[in-house]
């Protein structure tokens, strides 16, 4: 009676460690798998995001009626300040838009007004473009806002990427959860897709042109397209960026919008 | 015969006073029950067709499709060109371009720059022509709280509520920020020119109404327009002319087989959001209305009838007695039932139109019950004065009468005359 009481302990024993093994494996996995994602998140981050930059862009907007190029330059330094002047065409040339520590203004000389953008307007399209003033605004590190898991691995464009998924551990954030497709030997996305927390899919991204600039892999073209909305998309060109350069302070300010 | 009996009927206050005085209440409650439901869904009607739908309207077939969100990059471009065919494919029809907008209104400091902004709704329509007659549709000149109306380009009249939330007086000046037809920043100065109230809360809190040439230039829709708005000269919404129209013009060859999405098409007020629901709902309570009167006065009037053919039983007997035909004695019944329901009518019409009238030129206020209301809806409620108003009453209040009288006395027929004397008691 005692031996089978004493091998219905080990037994028992061995399932309980069995488990626990299994468990704690499960979870070194997942966190393994977090740590890798946060890495690699760290090294997107290093590829997109400077301590100052300066560019110039155009955006191609495809309407359902017609097509508009919008040439732009601007100045960013970190993700609280950017400064940018749009170029052309003629009908936009000299408007201006300043953005300070989440405060967004704009300037156009056709009524010589500045008028500040808030709430709900920044969801709103830039100029009818597949981007709204919200993620023109945001320039944080990913790696600052999101949680990571890697989810699998897959061929893009003939390049390895691994996916990963991103959720939001802020609340102020435009999308709570992205699917990344991230080039595993560059760590620069090659396709994004933005969801919003009730599991929509809100807008999606694809990067071209993956160049090399400076000591950093970055995209000079990348096709948004907002998902709740027909039209064809909106093309982002960078045409010519720096990084890490000097910026004079009054740049940023109100006063070099007029 | 007939002035012996209407003279019956008057002197005789015990068989017609109870009668009479049920028969004008019942019509002064369908003349007033009438014209108050038609006077809160017609002005609905009414103001939703002159402020939004139209009682036809032309769009881009895209436009159309999410019509409800201002696309305007999805307008009627060459506007004016489609204006003049709708001219000459129907001339009784009033046709209009409109610009819609949502737009922010952004009010300035001394510095130029943001003192306060609210979402506005905007109406762009033909101010400053001589034959147009968009003013009158809004009932503008009436609307004015302060200021006037816009004598000259660059001048807007804002809703007072909008005014008064950033204290804004006639003669100032903000800017319309919104998007151009092309997607484009619009930025645009207007001029306020006088303050309007309404009296319909979802258009009181943001309103903008202004000249079409105006939002044309501060949308960069230059000859071009968000929609055609028709309207057909009859006083009230003509639903089956307007779809007549409406099939006329969309079955023509050059549209029927167009899968342009940016080719015209044209609806009617009856398939906009909620206007066929508000339009048959009008009709079928008005219907209701009328039926439930009719029902229930020929009830309390029947049994006005049989009480009063049991007062007159000895009555009927002696007639019968004197050899009168059952035929003869039932139709003075139905003729003095007609006299009753005619008088009573007249009493209850009376006194029904001076309370409808009253309502009418007074109204009476439900913007407090309205405080969350997005529809267009007058806060204001008045009763509508109509050709019917002189005579639905008539209906129930004859009609009812002449039922219940006609049914009570079938017990006529009953009456056999051999037991006649027996059951006077002769």
């Amino acid at each position: 009676m005692n031996s089978k009481l004493k091998r219905y302990k080990i037994g028992l024993c061995h399932k309980v460690l069995t488990a626990l093994l299994i468990g704690a494996t499960t979870l070194y996995a997942a966190e393994a798998s977090s740590q890798d994602g946060k890495s690699i998140l760290r090294k997107i981050d290093e590829n997109l995001s400077s301590r100052n930059q300066i560019a110039e862009s155009s955006m191609t907007i495809h309407g359902r009626r017609s097509s508009r190029t919008i040439t732009a330059k601007s100045w960013t330094e970190g993700d609280q300040k950017s400064f940018t002047e749009y170029l052309s065409p003629a009908s936009e040339a000299g408007t201006k838009m300043l953005k300070l520590r989440g405060q967004l203004w704009i300037y156009t000389p056709a009524a010589d007004r500045t008028i500040q953008i808030s709430g709900h307007l920044l969801r709103q399209s830039v100029m009818g473009s597949d981007l709204s003033y919200e993620d023109m605004m945001d320039d944080r590190k990913l790696s600052d806002v999101y949680d990571v898991n890697i989810t699998g691995r897959d061929t893009l464009d003939s390049r390895d990427v691994i996916i990963l998924e991103l959720t939001a551990n802020v609340n102020d954030i435009a999308y709570y959860r992205q699917m990344m497709w991230v080039d595993s030997e560059r760590y620069i996305p090659l396709k994004q897709e933005m969801y919003a927390k009730s599991g929509q899919l809100l807008k999606r991204a694809e990067m071209k042109n993956i160049k090399r600039v400076e000591n950093r892999w970055y995209p000079s073209l990348v096709i948004y397209k907002d998902m709740l909305k027909e039209g064809k998309g909106t093309e982002f060109r960078t045409n010519t960026i720096s990084f890490d350069q000097q910026i004079p302070e009054h740049i940023f300010s109100k006063a070099s919008l007029r | 015969m007939k002035r012996f009996l209407l003279k019956g009927v008057i002197k005789d206050k015990g068989r017609s006073l109870l009668p009479i005085i049920v028969v004008a209440t019942g019509t002064m409650l369908t003349v007033v029950m009438y014209s108050w439901l038609t006077g809160i869904m017609g002005d609905s009607i009414r103001m939703n067709a002159n402020f939004n739908t139209g009682e036809l309207k032309v769009m881009t077939k895209a436009y159309a499709a999410d019509a409800d969100q201002f696309p305007n990059d999805l307008a009627i471009l060459d506007a004016d060109n489609l204006l003049t065919e709708l001219k000459a494919f129907e001339p009784g029809v009033d046709w209009v371009k409109r610009i819609r907008f949502g737009a922010l209104a952004d009010f300035p400091d001394a510095n130029g720059e943001t003192r306060g902004q609210a979402p506005a709704i905007g109406w762009a329509v033909d101010l400053f022509s001589k034959e147009s007659k968009e003013a009158g549709r809004f009932n503008l000149q009436e609307s004015i709280v302060k200021g006037g109306m816009p004598a000259n380009a660059g001048e807007v009249l804002i809703s007072d509520e909008l005014a008064r939330r950033f204290d804004i007086k006639p003669g100032d000046t903000f800017t319309l920020f919104g998007s151009t037809m092309d997607g484009g920043f619009a930025f645009y100065n207007l001029k306020v020119s006088g303050t309007l109230l309404f009296g319909a809360t979802g258009l009181d809190r943001g309103a903008i109404v202004m000249d079409i040439a105006d939002a044309q230039k501060a949308f960069g829709m230059e000859g071009a327009c968000s929609e055609i708005l028709g309207f057909l000269p009859d006083t009230y919404f003509n639903s089956e002319k307007a779809l007549a129209i409406k099939t006329r013009f969309n079955s023509q060859p050059t549209l029927a087989q167009n899968e342009d999405e940016f080719a015209p098409v044209m609806i009617t007020l009856r398939d906009q959001a909620g206007m066929a629901e508000m339009v048959d709902y009008t009709d079928f309570v008005s219907g209701l209305m009328v039926f439930i009167f009719v029902s229930a006065m020929a009830i309390v009037l029947w049994n006005g009838g049989l009480l009063g053919a049991l007062r007159r039983y000895s009555e009927f007997g002696i007639r019968l007695a004197m050899g009168e035909s059952k035929g003869h004695i039932y139709k003075t019944l139905l003729f003095e039932a007609l006299l009753i329901g005619t008088i009573g009518s007249i009493f209850g019409t009376v006194i029904g139109y001076s309370i409808v009238l009253y309502i009418n030129i007074h109204g009476v206020d439900m913007s407090g019950m309205m405080q969350n209301s997005t529809m267009v809806m007058p806060s204001v409620m008045r009763t509508a004065i109509t050709p019917t108003t002189y005579y639905i009453g008539f209906i129930p209040g004859i009609f009812s009468v002449i039922l219940g009288n006609a049914l009570a006395g079938i017990g006529i027929y009953k009456r056999e005359t051999a037991r006649l004397f027996n059951e006077l008691e002769v």
